[in-house]
């Protein structure tokens, strides 16, 4: 299969990109500044990300389709307002995870965010649930564009006047260049921030400009270290169709109606588990020193007993040590328990902890 | 006067008379990324030409580092390690790795000068 290329690749070229193929797409890992000045531009300043591998999936239809949908999403989307959006899951009848999105409640419908490496099979599971009762696009005509970190709320309002009232997890439709854009106040590196949904045809004109504001591209390899910072799963580490979102110690995700009611897909997995708990759980993991466990190394307990295993690992830049996520069993699942990580061959300690690994100096209003 | 040479593995070795200075080359580094962690093989152990000599990781990936010949480790550089970021900003100088006695000069006739190996990077690298 020839692989896919977004409309900002010939910009991701001009400024130095290394690529790499993720989920057929050609995608920048990083630029020439690498990945440890991305991360830290972007929690100090402004960071543009090309996620236009990622599915924009639109379902139209009226109250019938938000009924359809309750059947499907733990989510209680009567009671979503317009413009709003929510984190959530597509599931099977073992609460297993097909994939975590992004919905949004839209004028005629809802946007529904996808994975890039999820979205075809999303589709057709959500076509042979709904029954093709309602317009499905899952459309390749818009780019989806993330602007992160403290400065994007001034770089962007300075192109789309407004943009910085937006609410976080809300959006709305502004105007560049005489084509409607929708912006949302979200993203993924634990930053404030937005994403476009623009056209293609103005995705690079619209990317110049941020430039020209100040902002800076930055890869993939630079969204995985500050996403793993900011605590968020990963799908297809953290998150895949052996997980539960009760395992992935993702209840917050869940709307606490739809917990009493079930009806979901999944739900009387899911409300068993919040009743009996899980086996295991998703933790913070924090290696002692300076050492890196990655994906797929066995955690031990102080007895030298398999107890977990971790889904992502690296060096996060702006904690300056190595941070990781993993599941452990939920006997050990406590912040600071002590737990050995093997890496090439030696046990090496760690500690359970909290997470996020990292957090913004400062908040908004704070009274404390 | 010293002379260094290059592996296909992109390490390069100062020669000081018996004692070889070991570390990783520029391009290699340029590869690697942003290097975050190392592990340097420990002072008074052996190690074989071409065999494995320490790690080193990017936010990406890990690498194995081997060594260009074979040898007993004298002194590892414990500088690079509380300080991997100088690997990527002095490759070829401070951030050496470890040094080591050399148990056969004859391994040294496989290695390749600069100019040959510069030819063999930019091959490699297209």
């Amino acid at each position: 299969m020839e692989i896919k290329r977004t409309s900002l690749n010939r910009l991701h070229q001009e400024h130095k990109a290394k690529f790499v193929e993720f989920a057929g797409y050609e995608m920048p890992i990083q630029y020439s500044k690498g990945i440890v000045e991305e991360h830290k531009f972007t929690r100090s300043n402004s960071g543009i990300f090309d996620v236009s591998h990622m599915g924009q999936l639109f379902i139209y239809g009226d109250d019938a389709l938000t009924e359809d949908l309750e059947k499907i999403f733990p989510l209680d989307l009567k009671n979503l307002k317009l413009n709003s959006s929510k984190y959530s899951f597509l599931m099977n009848e073992d609460a297993g995870i097909y994939d975590d999105l992004i919905i949004t409640k839209i004028e005629k419908g809802y946007l529904i965010i996808l994975n890039a490496a999820c979205k075809d099979n999303d589709f057709k599971i959500l076509s042979n649930l709904l029954k093709d009762k309602y317009k499905m696009n899952l459309d390749e005509e818009k780019s989806l564009i993330a602007i992160q970190g403290p400065k994007s709320a001034d770089i962007l309002d300075s192109i789309l006047s407004g943009v910085s009232q937006l609410n976080f997890m809300n959006g709305n439709w502004f105007e560049f260049k005489n084509q409607k854009v929708f912006i949302t106040r979200s993203g993924y590196t634990g930053e404030d921030g937005f994403e476009a949904s623009i056209p293609n045809e103005f995705a690079e004109e619209f990317t110049k400009k941020l430039i020209e504001n100040g902002a800076l591209l930055i890869g993939l390899g630079a969204r995985d270290t500050l996403r793993l910072e900011a605590g968020l799963c990963l799908y297809g580490h953290e998150l895949g169709i052996d997980k539960t979102p009760i395992e992935a110690n993702l209840k917050w995700a869940i709307s606490k109606e739809r917990i009493v009611n079930g009806g979901f897909i999944g739900s009387d997995k899911i409300i068993n588990q919040i009743k009996e708990g899980t086996n295991q759980i998703r933790v913070g993991i924090k290696p002692e020193g300076r050492l890196i466990a990655r994906e797929k190394t066995k955690v031990f307990n102080e007895s030298e007993l398999v107890i977990g295993e971790i889904t992502s690992g690296t060096f996060g830049p702006s904690v300056s040590g190595p941070v990781a996520m993993g599941y452990v069993e939920k006997e050990f699942s406590k912040k600071d328990t002590k737990v050995f990580l093997e890496v090439r061959g030696k046990k090496h300690p760690a500690n359970i902890c909290g997470l996020p690994f990292y957090k913004k100096s400062y908040v908004k209003g704070a009274t404390k | 006067m010293s002379d260094v040479k290059y592996s296909k593995e992109h390490e390069w070795i100062k020669i000081e008379g018996d004692i070889g200075t070991i570390g990783i080359t520029k391009h290699a580094t340029e590869m690697l990324g942003d290097i975050v962690f190392v592990e340097l093989p420990d002072v008074g152990t052996s190690v074989e030409k071409d065999g494995n000599a320490g790690v080193v990781e990017s936010t990406k990936a890990a690498s194995d580092v081997f060594t260009p010949i074979s040898g007993e480790v004298m002194e590892n550089n414990q500088l690079i390690v509380e300080d991997p970021g100088k690997i990527n900003s002095d490759p070829e100088n401070e951030a050496w790795f470890f040094k080591l006695k050399i148990k056969d000069k004859n391994e040294l006739d496989s290695l390749m000068n600069k100019d040959e190996y510069d030819k063999f990077a930019n091959e490699s690298d297209s």
